[in-house]
Parts: structure tokens; C-alpha cells; sequence
């Protein structure tokens, strides 16, 4: 596994909070994208507008694979 | 334990000028809000995964329907059983299917789903005013094209397709508002 820090000095626990904040702030921001996707393809969906549908998904599930790599980031900073 | 390895203090004061209990329990609070904020992380990209599973089971469900067979052909009732201003409630496609079939005019016959898009309340045609009426919401639907006009109603009502053949008039689909 790469070591995080370029030098291979340990991150200390500050460093480690304020890395986390940063990276919170980016899921936050995509899950909100994910909600407005939700909701709008639904709105559209259930008015038979199904067009959306897959481009909607495709967005959401990019958004997962952001999300869930920001987080396996985090894990790789223990 | 000395000042460099004692953990840091929410109030920013020296570890031995803190109380007895905090001593006793020493909690490093940069450590604290690491750990909370790594869990409250793994607890957003779990809620990402709801939403992004939310998004494929509409795509899988818009698959299904439109492999659904057409809906099969209805008679809602004959021509005489409509009075003109006058509506009948009939269900369509399925049972679980509120509809209403209205004359407007003599020789014009419009039918919509009786749900209303907000909170499927059921509608009341208001035929003379030219419009569907929602009494929970106060929504209003055009009754030329079933779009709504006035209230918290965002989408158009369900249009049931007509064929009226020899005095009889039946269902033969249902079109949404953007097909």
C-alpha cells in the first residue's frame, strides 16, 4: 500500500482530523448531488418521463465510487 | 505522564490544571473528533449507497414496464350510461386503478386516472369550470389534457385512451404526460 505521507513521516492526529474535514466536505457535496438526482429523476420517473433514468443512475453510481474510494482514503490514513 | 504526551483538553488549559474526573479519564479530544468524524464518513457513504440503489431500482423497474404487455381492451360502459356534464368512475388498467370517464360535450368523451399526482387523493371533475378538482390540496387539473393548473399538483394525470365503437366506449390505454 503507498504510504500517504510523501516523506513516510506518520500523519498526526490533527493532521489526520483536518484531512478527514477536507474529505467529509467532498462527501457531503456528492450526496447532496445524489439527492437532487434522486429526487428530480423520481419527479420525472412517476410523470412518465423515463428518459432520465439511466443517465441518473449512471451519475449516482460515479458518485458511490467517489464516495466509497474518499472513504477507503480515509481507512488508508490509520 | 508528562506536558508533551498529555492529551489535549477542550478547554485548551494544561492537562494538570484540569478537573479531578478529567484527569482520572483522560480523553484526547483531536483524537475524539477524528474517530467521530471517520464514522460519521462511513455512515455517509453508506446513505450514498441507499441513494445510488434508490436510482438503479427505478432503472430496473423502468426495464419491467416496458416489457409489461399493452393494456388490454375495456368497455367502461355505452354512450346512453353518460349524461352530458356528467362523469362514472370505472378502474383501469387493473383493479387498483381509479379512473373517471367524462362527457364534456355531446360526442366528447375524455377519461383520466382519478389520483391526484400530489397525494393521491381522489379528484372530482368540476365539468362545467372545465377543470378536475383535488379537495384535500386544493389542486386543479385541466380537464382538456388532465395537466394541473393551480396547487401543489406537479404532474398531469394519468389520460386513459378512448374508442368509442357503436354506442360503447372502451379503455384501450393509459399515456402519461410526457409520452
Amino acid at each position: 500500500m503507498k504510504d500517504p505521507t510523501p516523506r513516510g513521516r506518520p500523519l498526526a492526529t490533527g493532521e489526520k482530523g483536518v484531512i478527514v474535514y477536507g474529505i467529509l466536505s467532498v462527501l457531503l457535496v456528492l450526496l447532496v448531488v445524489q439527492l437532487w438526482l434522486l429526487t428530480a429523476t423520481t419527479n420525472a420517473w412517476l410523470g412518465g418521463d423515463d428518459s432520465v433514468v439511466l443517465p441518473a443512475a449512471v451519475a449516482s453510481l460515479v458518485c458511490l465510487g467517489l464516495n466509497v474510494g474518499l472513504l477507503f482514503h480515509i481507512f488508508r490514513l490509520e | 505522564m508528562t506536558e508533551a504526551e498529555s492529551p489535549r483538553t477542550p478547554d485548551g488549559r494544561p492537562f494538570r490544571d484540569q478537573p479531578r474526573w478529567r484527569r482520572d479519564f483522560p480523553i484526547d479530544v483531536a483524537e475524539d473528533a477524528y474517530v467521530a468524524r471517520r464514522d460519521f464518513a462511513k455512515y455517509v457513504v453508506l446513505v450514498s449507497g441507499a441513494f445510488a440503489t434508490g436510482q438503479v431500482s427505478m432503472l430496473l423497474r423502468s426495464a419491467l414496464a416496458r416489457r409489461a404487455p399493452a393494456p388490454p381492451r375495456l368497455r367502461i360502459a355505452s354512450v346512453v350510461d353518460v349524461p352530458v356534464g356528467g362523469a362514472i368512475a370505472f378502474r383501469y388498467p387493473a383493479d387498483g386503478d381509479p379512473c373517471l370517464l367524462i362527457r364534456r360535450r355531446e360526442g366528447e368523451f375524455l377519461a383520466y386516472g382519478s389520483e391526484c399526482t400530489h397525494l393521491m387523493c381522489a379528484v372530482l371533475p368540476e365539468v362545467a369550470k372545465g377543470r378536475l378538482r383535488c379537495p384535500c390540496h386544493q389542486g386543479y387539473f385541466d380537464l382538456s389534457t388532465g395537466r394541473p393548473i393551480a396547487g401543489p399538483p406537479r404532474r398531469a394525470l394519468p389520460t386513459v385512451t378512448l374508442d368509442v365503437r357503436d354506442g360503447e366506449i372502451y379503455a384501450t390505454g393509459v399515456r402519461l404526460e410526457s409520452q
